[in-house]
């Protein structure tokens, strides 16, 4: 009965999606106000549904109804409730709710948050937002729906995919589905600009924070993935270049370029075109990056489906979507007109120079990822393009753009002297480029790539600190300075944080395999680490055989360690739950592999050092902050006071 | 909290990088086994070095059955037994181009996850620093489009109405 | 004209997106059609004195099945092998049994038939690694001068059969 009642709700939701599309848009090219004011509540009524329709997927997940097929495929009656709360999001139908509904979440927060708005405005953006949920909710019902029966229903469901019984899964989806999504409501600004003709810094100004914000939640979903990988996957790699972590992280590089190239439109009426370009190209790859997962185009280990009949279904759906707004921005293009003037040596060319380098990057992720589709597609043979190629090629492109991040903020819009800039960046440069070459020779082994990475994050504190230098001695003290002042150093400076330890881990790090017997020590990194055999227990749905390991280092304190291996009960499939020990310098990680006895005595154990990992972490968590903050503004919520008195003056702002 | 504080906060952290690295210096020295202490654990394969030239070369390389692994990381017996096959290849004397040669003649170039600079791959190594320097070119010829571009003149009056705007307190 | 150009670009992504619908990204080319079969030499199981290499099936069409007794695909692919053999008009089948397990292959064949004309011991897997084995079933197909001229990844149904085997081995004379 729920599950029918789930189904009806998707229905109800897509025509008032459809409402929610046609009335505001049609009403908007009209001047028709009435039609114009439905976008809200239609927008509310659309969330409303949605919303039923997704509690009823947990309602079946939580009551085990196995007749659901979703349900039978994607959990176990044994499974910690929590996990079956998750698992609505772990399967291709319910993480395509999941997708609608946080689309709906974005849409009446756009409802709410735009009363400064003109009507006109919110009208359209609605009315496009309307248009994307209508895609996703038919895709939902026409061929995905997760309320699909089976009778009679299994006994048992299968279980759901063990590696995704990590915390990390509770999490990372809903924040990398918040970045995801968020772009369309910047996606939809920009179509409704376009559609009015009017692309004015104003158009720019009321993007921004919407930008900001759904690039914050993209950054902290796309590091929660990768750190959950570090944790669950049992050999420490935290980026793999896979298809799908490029999906995710191709429109975080356009979203970057976005929130920068936005900052100008704003301030200076300057790279309209490229802005609005930019914000269509960002929810673009969020699309294809949907795409890419369930179509089977490319083999990942992420793939939720290999469904060519789904797959043209997003592709027609793409086609629509993307190839409209791309369309409407040739049509439009003639209309956007220039904006202030620049000289070579401006924030403004140094933007424009950010701009170039971050699509630059995300043209070559695009192309090393859709490679091998294109030559076989060309019937040229089938090539791999994996690590290696990615490293070799994205990390040479990024840095300039590492370089620019440290001059850009202390420039002078419209034109700045090159002496006097480099009269204040001197001593920072000097000690980045002495930081970049001396440090490493106090490590193990004098790497270039350090010498680059190391150089490049030093840099980059150095000038975020004499950035504050500066603006305090005008501003007179800390607390005076604006909230967006603090945001973009913050994030820079945890960009700076996350490259300096991704330098540290990818050249420093360490491993051993070792054979240990009960009673055998092994050394690495100044540890001592003593193998004291394995115990097995059972867990709520896994059977675990869990080592203890007693680690020293010098004349600390001793710590243990619990690596554990599991099998789960219901699908057999064996997990390598690793065992980490944290710190701010390092992580030291350790992995049962095999037992190499009948005993279990003698065990196959692998160890790593990883220096600084958690740097990436941290620097992430800048970032995140940092975004937030920026959006937070005193300037976007300002409009939201003065409302009733200076409605006009706002509006014209 | 002023920023010379922030200064110093910031040294200590630069400072704070070379002493783990420092501690790693002193803790290698090896220690003298005296008569009970633990036994230590061996390697779990016998030549050190292999292993390492195996352990680089094998993240070079794709698993054909789980397919986004590096042969190093896969769990599958196919991986176990591809690494057995180097690991042997390599005591007997094969350099690591060999034992590429090796496995492309029997999988295809789609075993490397570094694709080959040949002819099929041109675009692929070149497209991206292509598209930088693409990028680069853009940049100059908007700059130089910039520069010719002059702003709209201002009049006294609209000077006068920025000005009383200014000092609208927000 | 440039403001057409990400359109344009779009849609020869699009064009691209459309043939991979059609295409698999997993399957792995053999890059042996038209080279020589690799040679080996293996006890057969059932008889470890005995021992087989392609060299024996010089002269004939053949094909080599790539198997193993725990393999699910294999079983099914089976019923199919055995009505092959039986019929005498497909070519001799070869099956290489993958990775030990020589007594269960044994008990295997002896239950459900052997629809082999050998059936070489693939102990180490070595040999499978020789001949770009990615799993099982796989079936080559080798001409009468031991050059390779198919490679088949999976089981075989009757419409792969008709559709993928039957031209080949036509053209091949078998």
């Amino acid at each position: 009965m729920i599950p029918e009642i789930g189904t009806f709700a998707l229905i109800l939701a897509l025509l008032l999606a459809v409402t929610q599309a046609v009335l505001p848009l049609v009403g908007a090219q009209r001047g028709n106000l009435t039609w114009m004011a439905v976008a809200r509540p239609a927008a509310w009524g659309q969330f409303t549904f949605t919303l039923i329709a997704y509690l009823c997927l947990v309602y079946a997940f939580l009551t085990n109804d196995f007749t659901v097929i979703n349900v039978a495929s994607n959990s176990y009656s044994n499974l910690p409730a929590f996990y079956r709360v998750t698992a609505t999001w772990g399967s291709h139908e319910g993480s395509l709710l999941f997708w609608s509904l946080i689309l709906a979440v974005w849409t009446i927060a756009v409802a709410t948050f735009s009363r400064t708005l003109p009507e006109e405005m919110v009208a359209r953006v609605l009315g496009v937002m309307g248009l994307i949920s209508i895609g996703f909710l038919s895709l939902l019902l026409i061929t995905s729906s997760p309320f699909l029966r089976q009778f009679p229903g299994p006994v048992e469901g299968s279980d759901l995919n063990p590696l995704l019984q990590d915390w990390g899964m509770i999490i990372h989806p809903p924040m990398l589905y918040m970045g995801y999504v968020g772009f369309a409501v910047v996606f939809s600004f920009a179509v409704a600009a376009l559609l009015s003709g009017r692309l004015d810094a104003a158009w720019a100004r009321w993007s921004r924070p919407w930008a900001t914000v759904a690039w914050a939640f993209l950054t902290l979903g796309v590091v929660l993935g990768s750190w959950w990988a570090y944790r669950e996957l049992g050999w420490g790699g935290w980026w793999f270049w896979d298809p799908v972590e490029n999906a995710s992280f191709m429109p975080w590089l356009a979203g970057t370029a976005l929130i920068h190239s936005l900052a100008v439109a704003e301030k200076r009426g300057a790279f309209k075109a490229w802005t609005v370009l930019l914000a269509l190209m960002t929810f673009s790859l969020s699309l294809l990056g949907t795409f890419l997962v369930r179509s089977g185009v490319l083999s990942s280990v992420h793939a939720f489906a290999v469904d060519p009949q789904r797959g043209a279904y997003i592709l027609g759906f793409m086609l629509l979507v993307v190839g409209g707004s791309l369309a409407l921005f040739a049509w439009r293009a003639p209309r956007m007109v220039a904006g202030g003037a620049f000289t070579w040596f401006s924030r403004e060319s140094l933007l424009l120079a950010n701009n170039v380098v971050m699509v630059a990057s995300v043209a070559a992720v695009l192309l090393g990822t859709l490679y091998p589709l294109f030559i076989d597609a060309l019937g040229m043979g089938k090539l791999s393009v994996g690590p290696p190629y990615f490293n070799a090629v994205f990390v040479p492109l990024i840095s300039p753009a590492l370089f620019l991040m440290g001059v850009g903020p202390l420039m002078r819009w419209k034109g700045d002297s090159v002496p006097d800039v480099l009269q204040r960046l001197k001593w920072a440069l000097g000690i980045a480029v002495a930081t970049g070459l001396l440090l490493p020779l106090t490590m193990e082994g004098y790497k270039p790539w350090a010498v680059l990475g190391l150089g490049l994050s030093s840099w980059i504190a150095l000038t975020v600190l004499i950035a504050f230098r500066e603006r305090v001695k005008t501003a007179g003290q800390l607390s005076n300075l604006p909230r967006a002042f603090w945001g973009m150093h913050m994030a820079h400076l945890g960009l700076a944080i996350g490259v300096a330890g991704i330098t540290m881990v990818a050249n420093y790090e360490q491993e051993l395999d070792v054979r240990m017997n009960v009673g055998d020590q092994a050394q690495m990194a100044g540890y001592t680490l003593t193998f004291m055999g394995v115990q097995q227990y059972a867990g709520a749905n896994f059977a675990a055989t869990r080592g203890t390991v007693i680690v020293k280092e010098g004349n600390a304190e001793p710590f243990t360690l619990y690596p554990e291996k599991r099998v789960y009960n219901r699908s057999g499939s064996v997990m390598t739950e690793a065992a980490v020990r944290p710190s701010l310098s390092s992580d030291l990680y350790v992995s049962l592999g095999e037992p190499l006895n009948e005993e279990l005595s003698t065990w196959a154990v692998r160890l790593y050092y990883k220096p600084f990992i958690n740097w990436l972490w941290i620097g992430a968590l800048f970032m995140v902050v940092g975004g937030f903050l920026a959006a937070s503004d005193r300037r976007y919520r300002i409009g939201a006071k003065a409302r009733a008195p200076a409605g006009p003056a706002a509006q014209g702002a | 909290m002023t920023f010379r504080h922030i200064q110093q906060g910031l040294l200590t952290v630069f400072l704070a990088f070379s002493l783990p690295a420092l501690a790693n210096e002193s803790a290698t020295a090896t220690t003298i086994a005296s008569p009970d202490a633990p036994p230590t654990a061996q390697p779990l394969f016998a030549d050190v070095a292999i292993e390492n030239r195996l352990t680089l070369l094998s993240r070079e390389l794709r698993c054909v059955v789980c397919q986004n692994e590096a042969l190093s990381e896969s769990p599958a017996e196919l991986a176990t037994d591809m690494r057995q096959e180097i690991r042997d290849l390599m005591k007997a004397g094969k350099t690591d181009q060999e034992v590429l040669t090796f496995l492309t003649s029997r999988y295809g170039d789609f075993v490397l996850f570094r694709p080959p600079f040949k002819p099929v791959t041109y675009l692929l190594w070149i497209g991206p620093f292509a598209f930088l320097g693409f990028g680069v070119l853009v940049w100059f010829m908007a700059l130089r489009a910039r520069r010719t571009f002059q702003s709209a003149p201002v009049n006294s009056a609209q000077l006068a109405a920025a000005a009383r705007l200014l000092e609208e307190k927000p | 004209m440039k403001r057409w150009l990400p359109l344009v670009f779009f849609m020869v992504l699009v064009g691209f997106f459309t043939k991979g619908l059609f295409l698999n990204p997993r399957e792995v080319p053999s890059p042996f059609i038209g080279k020589a079969a690799p040679t080996f030499s293996l006890p057969v199981v059932g008889d470890a004195q005995k021992a087989f290499s392609p060299a024996d099936m010089k002269g004939q069409v053949w094909m080599l099945n790539v198997w193993a007794p725990w393999c699910v695909s294999c079983k099914v692919e089976h019923k199919l092998l055995m009505a092959l053999a039986e019929s005498r008009t497909a070519p001799p089948i070869v099956g290489l049994n993958w990775k030990d397990k020589t007594r269960e292959a044994q008990e295997l064949l002896a239950r459900t038939g052997n629809p082999y004309v050998a059936v070489p011991d693939d102990l180490s897997g070595r040999v499978g690694i020789d001949w770009g084995v990615t799993g099982t079933p796989e079936t080559y197909v080798i001409d009468r001068n031991g050059i390779v001229r198919l490679k088949h990844v999976g089981p075989i149904d009757m419409d792969i059969w008709q559709n993928k085997f039957v031209p080949k081995l036509k053209e091949l004379g078998a």
